[in-house]
């Protein structure tokens, strides 16, 4: 999956390049770069949007925030996918380059601390929970746990997951070199479910099954997610230049995030859909 | 010629074999079309080989050119997608070895007592269901181990792997403490005079075998306390790579003990030897180097395997704390680079791009290297064996 992943967004690189800024201005066609995070509710709503209207062509590519950004400011892109809001200097270089960059917020992502389900541990703050994959919390019993040694499990370094944990709760720290790495939420889930000592971080669609903690004394659900209550929790961006102009395709496919259909696609893709 | 009313295709061959000059020249260009087709295809895959290598090795150089070498090969911070990137892989070059050994201390003992089991104890009825039925393991896909190591194998190891890792003790360590109380006391009484002899054998056999029995308690006992922690772990992958490089060890190496022939085994009964001693002092030696052979094939599929190693050794870039802890997660060549694979390209930055390909680059090498080795020690084997 990552691999056709790859290859679409290269070939989707290689059109673009070929197809400059032209093909951005073309009404039937969408070209979508940007966050890794944000790509696979792009891609799905890509996916939906040209099964109803055969004519628009949507190409997804996802090479980081920051380019998402940069393709709104030199024009590359119609919709710049960021899972942070655009920073002052990237706003002030598109007034510089005559665009007006618009944030649509179109879905929320929330990650859920999650533990063994024998674990009485149920409530600890981002400061601890950085604390355990920096390896300076080695055992539950520092947590009022049992006498437990802690398995930190991380997402790959590959995962929109691992970046918003990364950025949210590690900040500049780095995960020590003990903690284990899996390649999926479904993976993580699993390893948690059956190892005592386990802790992990997972999309808030995959904390069935599992127990998740309360961080900062907040728990994880979708409402205290989109409330922004919940800490490890941010809104997904979408940027267009300018405000789309209505009944355009552009403006069609950003609204998808207030239909229900479109809610529904985010809630399939592991996020947590607007009010 | 007699037969020429019989077969009435007969006359037009006969008259071939008088061609003229234009077709001769014909089937002669048709000869070497053939050749060159065939020696084209031939080279092809060889082509191949030369390409994967010129491909790695330029995307490797500009890692080698550009990034320290010392932190490549000497830290073990292995941090590719931080901001200040840091492609310390010493703990991954070490995981790899780690399991490759462990998968080896599993898949060499076994391959080699299996190989000899259906070459020279076996019926021979039982060895003909024996080898395909061992032969299939092979043909398990790599995906469907790696699931069963990490949804049965590693929880099995968190709960029970204490009693587990005992019991283990016992099995491989009383047949072996068997074995040797009774040479040991055979030899040691063999120095004693004829009158003695009996008394000697029976107490050396009763102090060796009341030794190495409370040795194994012991060493028993210590790994039932054992608790293991993380059941995705360098033995989970070590045992799981272990059993799927048995095929292969047990398929070439019956090969090349099959291959001792029978000569050398009936002179060596006629020499009144026993099936022990023909198996371990004449069949053994002779098929030595086919058997050098199929173990490093083995180890190969070990070094390899990825997607197992991927799912089920916990992929921690670390050294395991003391080194030779088995029961510590690891990280290896190959899952680092199927794992970071996705997100590094140029765009994310090309240090995490190239260190994928200098790390593949040390992989293909050293199982070219590996590879080559066991080619000779084929080859010599087969020049040994014709002679």
């Amino acid at each position: 999956m990552k691999k056709t992943r790859k290859i679409t967004a290269t070939l989707t690189m290689a059109i673009m390049i070929a197809g400059g800024t032209a093909v951005a201005k073309d009404a039937h066609k969408i070209v979508i770069d940007g966050s890794t995070t944000v790509g696979p509710i792009a891609k799905a709503f890509a996916e939906y949007y040209m099964a109803k209207h055969p004519e628009v062509n949507i190409t997804v590519s996802e090479s980081g925030s920051g380019n998402g950004a940069k393709g709104i400011i030199n024009e590359a892109c119609d919709i710049g996918a960021m899972s942070r809001p655009m920073k002052s200097s990237e706003i002030e270089a598109a007034k510089g380059a005559g665009v007006l960059p618009v944030e649509h917020i179109v879905a929320m992502d929330g990650i859920a601390v999650v533990v063994h389900n024998s674990n009485p541990v149920a409530d600890l703050s981002v400061a601890q929970i950085k604390d355990i994959y920096t390896g300076k919390i080695a055992n539950w019993k520092e947590l009022g746990g049992p006498d437990l040694p802690i398995v930190a499990i991380s997402r790959d370094t590959n995962s929109g997951t691992y970046e918003t944990f990364e950025s949210l709760v590690m900040k500049r720290e780095k995960i020590a070199g003990k903690t284990e790495y899996v390649g999926s939420n479904g993976a993580i889930r699993q390893r948690v479910l059956s190892t005592p000592g386990a802790i992990g971080y997972v999309g808030l669609a995959f904390r069935e099954g599992v127990k998740p903690v309360k961080v900062n004394g907040m728990e994880a659900t979708p409402e205290t997610v989109v409330a922004k209550t919940y800490p490890i929790a941010r809104p997904l961006y979408m940027y267009t230049a300018g405000r789309p102009r209505p009944e355009t395709p552009l403006s069609e496919f950003i609204d998808l995030a207030n239909t229900p259909d479109g809610k529904k696609i985010i809630e399939d893709t592991g996020f947590v859909p607007l009010k | 010629m007699q037969t020429n009313n019989q077969m009435p295709g007969m006359k037009a061959h006969t008259a071939s074999l008088l061609l003229s000059n234009r077709a001769q020249r014909q089937q002669r260009l048709m000869t070497v079309l053939g050749k060159s087709f065939l020696l084209a295809v031939t080279s092809l895959s060889m082509l191949a080989v030369l390409f994967i290598f010129i491909f790695i090795a330029r995307d490797a150089w500009p890692f080698f050119r550009h990034e320290s070498l010392r932190e490549f090969f000497t830290s073990v911070r292995w941090y590719p997608s931080a901001n200040e990137p840091e492609f310390g892989a010493l703990a991954i070059l070490y995981g790899s070895a780690m399991v490759t050994l462990g998968a080896g201390a599993v898949a060499v003992p076994l391959g080699i007592a299996a190989a000899v089991c259906i070459s020279d104890v076996m019926p021979f009825s039982l060895r003909q269901t024996l080898k395909p039925v061992m032969e299939m393991l092979a043909a398990i896909p790599s995906v469907a181990y790696g699931f069963f190591a990490l949804v049965v194998l590693a929880p099995l190891l968190q709960q029970k792997g204490g009693q587990l890792l005992a019991a283990a003790a016992w099995i491989i360590g009383l047949p072996v403490a068997a074995l040797t109380t009774i040479v040991m006391s055979d030899v040691l009484s063999e120095r004693i005079c004829e009158k003695y002899r009996t008394a000697a054998r029976w107490t050396v056999a009763i102090v060796a075998g009341g030794g190495t029995l409370t040795g194994l308690a012991i060493i028993a006992n210590a790994l039932n306390a054992l608790r293991i922690v993380s059941g995705t772990n360098a033995l989970n992958v070590s045992i799981i790579l272990g059993i799927m490089a048995i095929p292969t060890i047990v398929s070439v190496s019956e090969d090349a003990l099959q291959a001792v022939g029978r000569e050398l085994r009936e002179g060596s009964y006629a020499l009144g030897a026993t099936r022990a001693e023909t198996i371990l002092k004449v069949v053994l030696p002779a098929a030595g180097s086919g058997i050098m052979a199929a173990v490093m094939l083995g180890v190969m599929r070990a070094v390899g395997e990825t997607m197992v190693v991927w799912m089920a050794s916990g992929n921690a870039a670390q050294i395991p704390r003391p080194w030779y802890n088995f029961m510590e997660p690891v990280r290896t060549l190959t899952a680092t680079i199927a794992g970071d694979m996705g997100e590094a390209d140029h765009v994310t930055g090309s240090g995490r791009y190239h260190v994928l390909f200098a790390m593949a680059f040390c992989l293909l090498v050293f199982s070219f290297g590996i590879n080559l080795m066991s080619e000779r020690l084929i080859s010599r084997a087969r020049k040994r064996n014709a002679a």
